[in-house]
């Protein structure tokens, strides 16, 4: 990573020009050829720098209108060994775990799920309620009502 | 919301990675669907102006650049919803931010270039809001792969 990589970033987290050689008019943008936007890209997804390129849908436009992030409170010495297994069920997208803020929030392990209705979601988060077991404590789902932001990562130029 | 089409589909369904990196890449992608280059970024066009995409291009994991994404949620009054709304959006460390169904009303992902710049975000969107902001830190990634088909 040095200042033209980061310039490459800030030139393309907005999305990439809908023309035909787009990393050619990145590369005159920021004053470096296009074979070098492409070179160093490729390093960046090499890197794992970029996570990926392509479509970001919004889910709701695309069908999935009922979406849970489904929260539960595992018991401390289980929640590592069961939370890669949540994370491997097919209709999870992210799992992570997360601190508790207690009393508020008792919940350490995170799983969105999506589905065209809510009854859909709820019947997901019950194969991951039976996956859990006995250490599971409490569980909730919290289902989003609407998006109020949605652009991405942007860093300053 | 606009109703798809067979290519609008196609492209949702096989444009979510993988794009390609090189002089062409439209024309490499077009190709593969059996669509004309023109098709494709017209098509593009009319997607993300009918907010069906939110972006095409570069995914960063700004982690891997020495930054942080951070979930945190608000428990905001009702009567102070859309203000509040428009206080946090603002900033543009808010990456995405969506309105929940829980006394915890508003979850937003924040996506800084340092590790400190989270701790600045949090101050400044508490001073600015006069409320509590909850930060929700990951502390494993079990799995992401946020990647859903058309189901239209």
């Amino acid at each position: 990573m040095d200042e033209i990589d980061r310039a490459l970033i800030v030139a393309t987290q907005g999305g990439l020009p809908l023309v035909a050689r787009p990393y050619h008019t990145i590369g005159e943008q920021i004053g470096i050829a296009g074979e070098e936007v492409m070179r160093r890209m490729q390093a960046l997804l090499n890197g794992g720098i970029i996570r990926r390129i392509g479509a970001v849908p919004n889910h709701y436009a695309i069908g999935w209108t009922a979406n849970g992030m489904t929260v539960w409170d595992v018991v401390d010495d289980k929640v590592d060994q069961l939370g890669p297994l949540v994370g491997a069920l097919p209709f999870v997208t992210h799992s992570y775990r997360r601190p508790r803020a207690l009393p508020a929030w008792p919940y350490n392990l995170f799983a969105m799920v999506h589905g065209s209705s809510r009854e859909e979601c709820s019947a997901k988060a019950l194969e991951i309620r039976a996956m859990l077991g006995d250490a599971c404590r409490t569980n909730d789902i919290l289902y989003s009502t609407r998006i109020l932001k949605k652009t991405g990562l942007r860093i300053g130029a | 919301m606009p109703e798809l089409t067979a290519v609008d589909r196609q492209i949702i369904d096989n444009l979510q990675g993988e794009f390609p990196i090189c002089e062409r890449p439209y024309a490499e992608v077009a190709e593969r669907l059996g669509i004309s280059e023109n098709e494709l970024l017209q098509s593009l066009e009319r997607l993300l102006a009918d907010k069906v995409l939110t972006r095409f291009g570069p995914m960063y994991q700004i982690e891997r650049m020495g930054g942080a994404f951070v979930l945190a949620a608000l428990a905001v009054p009702e009567t102070r919803y859309e203000e509040v709304t428009a206080l946090v959006n603002a900033l543009p460390q808010v990456a995405h931010n969506y309105r929940r169904e829980h006394a915890l009303n508003m979850w937003f992902v924040l996506a800084t270039e340092t590790q400190g710049g989270i701790a600045e975000a949090v101050a400044r969107i508490e001073r600015d809001t006069g409320l509590a902001v909850y930060a929700f830190p990951k502390e494993r990634e079990f799995f992401v792969e946020m990647k859903l088909e058309a189901r239209l």
